[in-house]
Formats: structure tokens, C-alpha cells, sequence
């Protein structure tokens, strides 16, 4: 198996037409795990980290654009992004541990579509786009059209995610990640919750987004919940009253790191503990 | 294929598999056995190298990768190779040494802590090595370590 290294995009569609069952990877963080494994084997791999074009970030009037092999570290440091996307600051700085944040992704995250990544309930709270590259051209997803299911996207063949597009004005007051695991570093989610709150000054929901981790075989939003609590006090007795709704949206499965009884019960949890977000949560 | 890259300060050129991983690179083609082997699947951090100055995992990094980077394993923290650099002696003055198998990887994500931020908090000292995990110390004695090893090179004037 030979690894290839393109430094633009043109090489990329180039090797790939001459390898035709190669499998792309940047950090390797997840597909160098599958291939220890045996799970994948392909006849040839071509590593993205090389290629410059897919590791900026730029501003297009409202909206930030990441580049898909932006590692996390790089993210999380990124004065635009800690000012406009806390939310996504937050739920990096808790997935895998510093030398995975070094080598993964916000576009591996996104294309491993695993159920409990942690960049996605904060890209979907976002409403990210994806944008999808082949050798024709662009074209761009909402994220939860682009995920399809556990490990299952809607990418083309010889195609990859080349962007992140999100909006700038998202008119959120206060946001949070939370994420509830065997340990703090190193842990995969037992359960996540990103939500983004517009407060009024008198404490009243304007507008709520709220997105759970390894809580179903995608991520699990909720129109019903998010109206549910608009123009309503941020009060422990309205979440109260929404926990039925909670667990009723949230389909999730027994894994060797909880029961679905218990990723119901956290799912919950953590809805409830939103009522002191506007004295812990980072503000958005 | 051919590759050349920078190893611990020298440069190396090699003919290797472009698949062969980094930690059998280092460990069984250059016979550098400081950098170990745990879970093979990045989450012990004992096969931490730095790259570029950046911690990074050898088990989860290919051959073809190496291409052109600047590599710092174990064996190159000592400029001299002799003595010990400020911070593997503050491992060893703390006790934060027991098996030693998760060492390695602690000095070199120490060594990038302390480049970046030369006096930090035991909290921030902790979340650095949250990648690199020990099974006999408990972590106390290397958090010390690290501490005293960020006084011996603000003292000296050092960087790590």
C-alpha cells in the first residue's frame, strides 16, 4: 500500500484518478485506528495534510469559512473563531486529548460521522455547511443532510469535504458544550449537549438551538423543544417540563460505554443543567 | 520510497514503505527505542514524538509523512547526549519515574508545554498531559516534576 502526498488539489484528482480504490485521511487519528484493525485495507492511501488551500480560514461578508484539514488545535486558538463560535471552542477543547487535536480535523470529524463527535451537536447548533470538492467542482450540504447516519455521509465518490461555511450572525446571547464521559481527557462522549440561547435582559428565551451527542444514530435536534421554550423564562421548572419531550427525541443505543437507559437519563441531565448557563457557559 | 527528514537534529535519509508507521520507523529501522508502544491507537500518548516542535503520535503517522519534517524523539532532548536535559533531571529529583514506559511521551509533551508557556499552573500542566497517561504514579510526582522543571530553566534563563 503506497501513501501519496498531494500539495494542491489538482494533484489530488490527479493521483486519485490513477488509484482509483485509494482512501483519502488527513490527521489519520481515525482511519489509521481502522487500518491497525484490518476493518479497511485499500490498495493506496493519499494523505490531505500537505495541501495549504485546506487549512485556511477566511471570512466571505457574514459568513467564516474553515478549511476541511484544519487541524483543532489551530481552531481553538483562532481568535475569530473563539469570538464568534464559542460553542465550537468548547467542544473542541474536549475532544480526544492535545496530540489528537494536533493531528485531526474539523473535516475528518465531520467525514467519520460518528455519532459521538465531538465537533458535531456544535456544528449542527451552528447550522454549518458542508462544502463538498470532486474534480468537477463545489457543492454545499446542510450538515445534517450531509451525515446520514452512524459512520454514513453523503459524500460522492472521489470527493471530500474541502470547507466549513458558518454564519457569523448567529444572534446567540450565551452558549455551551457539554459532554459526559468515563473520564475528562481521552473519553468518547457517553452523552453531549451544545445549545446556543438568545436571552432577552429579563432572562426570557428569544431563540434556543440545542443539539445532543450519542443520543441516536445521528445527532438528535428538536423543533418541537426549541419552540417549546421560546418566549418562555430560562427557569429549572420550564426544563422540567420539557424532559419527557427530551427523552422521547432521543434514540440512543447500549455500547460498551453505557446503556441506553443511562444515555437517556444524561441526555436529560444535561438539558436540565442548562438553567445556570448564563453564569457558567462561555458567552457567545 | 526515499525519504528525508531531520532527526533529532541530524539530517536522515532512508529508503522505507510509505505505509510503514512512524513508531516502527524510529523503533526498528533506526533503532531508536525511546519512543514506545502501547495502544497503537492514540489514546495512551506513550508513542508521543515531537513534529515540527508539535506533539504528535507515531503510531498514527505513515513513513511518507516524515518527508521534509523535523523530528524530536527522546534520544534528542539532551544536546549533549550525556547528561540529562533540565527536565528528564526533574522527573527524576520529583520520583515521577516509576516503569517508565509512559516517560518518554511525558518529557516531550512537557517540552512543548514549557516552550509555549514557561511557568504554568498545575491545572494547566495537567490538561497538557492529558493525552500521555501513566499507570504507577498517579500523576501527583509528575505534575511536581513539571514544576520543577519550569523553575530549573526560568532559573537558567532557558527555554525548553
Amino acid at each position: 500500500m503506497k501513501v501519496l502526498l498531494p500539495e494542491i488539489l489538482e494533484m489530488l484528482w490527479e493521483v486519485w484518478e490513477q488509484n482509483p480504490g485509494a482512501e483519502v485521511y488527513t490527521g489519520g487519528t481515525d482511519l489509521l485506528v481502522k487500518l491497525r484493525e484490518g476493518v479497511t485495507w485499500p490498495p493506496a492511501l493519499i494523505c490531505l495534510e500537505r495541501i495549504n488551500a485546506l487549512r485556511q480560514i477566511w471570512e466571505e461578508e457574514d459568513t467564516v469559512v474553515i478549511g476541511a484539514g484544519t487541524p483543532h488545535t489551530a481552531l481553538i486558538r483562532h481568535p475569530l473563531i473563539q469570538v464568534e463560535f464559542p460553542v465550537l471552542v468548547e467542544a473542541l477543547k474536549v475532544l480526544g486529548s492535545p496530540p489528537i487535536r494536533n493531528m485531526g480535523t474539523l473535516g475528518g470529524n465531520i467525514a467519520t460521522a460518528s455519532p459521538a463527535g465531538d465537533s458535531l451537536p456544535a456544528l449542527y447548533v451552528l447550522n454549518a455547511e458542508i462544502v463538498l470538492t470532486d474534480a468537477k467542482g463545489s457543492r454545499t450540504l446542510p450538515i445534517h443532510e450531509f451525515i446520514t447516519g452512524p459512520g454514513q455521509t453523503g459524500l460522492g465518490p472521489r470527493e471530500i469535504i474541502t470547507g466549513i461555511r458558518l454564519k457569523k450572525t448567529a444572534p446567540y446571547t450565551v452558549s455551551r458544550y457539554e459532554k459526559v464521559g468515563k473520564r475528562k481527557a481521552m473519553a468518547i462522549a457517553v452523552a453531549s449537549l451544545a445549545t446556543c440561547l438568545r436571552l432577552s435582559p429579563d432572562g426570557r428565551i428569544e431563540s434556543a438551538r440545542l443539539a445532543w451527542g450519542s443520543a441516536g444514530p445521528a445527532i438528535v435536534t428538536s423543533p418541537e423543544i426549541e419552540t417549546a421554550m421560546s418566549g418562555q423564562p430560562l427557569t429549572p421548572e420550564l426544563l422540567r417540563g420539557l424532559i419527557p419531550a427530551v427523552e422521547r427525541e432521543v434514540s440512543p443505543i447500549d455500547d460498551i460505554r453505557a446503556t441506553a437507559v443511562y444515555r437517556r437519563k444524561v441526555a436529560a441531565n444535561l438539558f436540565l443543567r442548562l438553567s445556570g448557563i448564563s453564569e457558567g457557559g462561555a458567552s457567545a | 520510497m526515499k525519504i528525508s527528514f531531520t532527526l533529532n537534529g541530524k539530517p536522515v535519509s532512508c529508503d522505507l514503505p510509505s505505509n510503514r508507521r512512524v513508531v516502527d520507523v524510529l523503533r526498528e529501522d533506526l533503532g531508536l527505542m525511546g519512543t514506545k508502544e502501547a495502544c497503537g491507537t492514540g489514546e495512551c500518548g506513550a508513542c508521543t514524538i515531537l513534529v515540527d516542535g508539535i506533539p504528535r503520535l507515531s503510531c498514527l503517522m505513515l513513513a511518507a509523512q516524515l518527508e521534509g519534517r523535523d523530528v524530536t524523539t527522546i534520544e534528542g532532548l539532551s544536546k549533549s547526549g550525556e547528561t540529562l536535559h533540565p527536565i528528564q533531571q526533574a522527573f527524576v529529583e520529583a520520583g515521577a519515574v516509576q516503569c517508565g514506559f509512559c516517560t518518554p511521551g511525558m518529557v516531550l509533551a512537557t517540552t512543548h508545554l514549557l516552550s509555549e508557556n514557561p511557568r504554568p499552573t498545575r491545572e494547566e500542566i495537567r490538561e497538557a498531559l492529558s493525552g500521555n497517561i501513566c499507570r504507577c504514579t498517579g500523576y501527583q510526582k509528575i505534575v511536581d516534576a513539571v514544576e520543577l522543571a519550569a523553575e530549573k530553566l526560568t532559573e537558567k534563563g532557558e527555554t525548553a
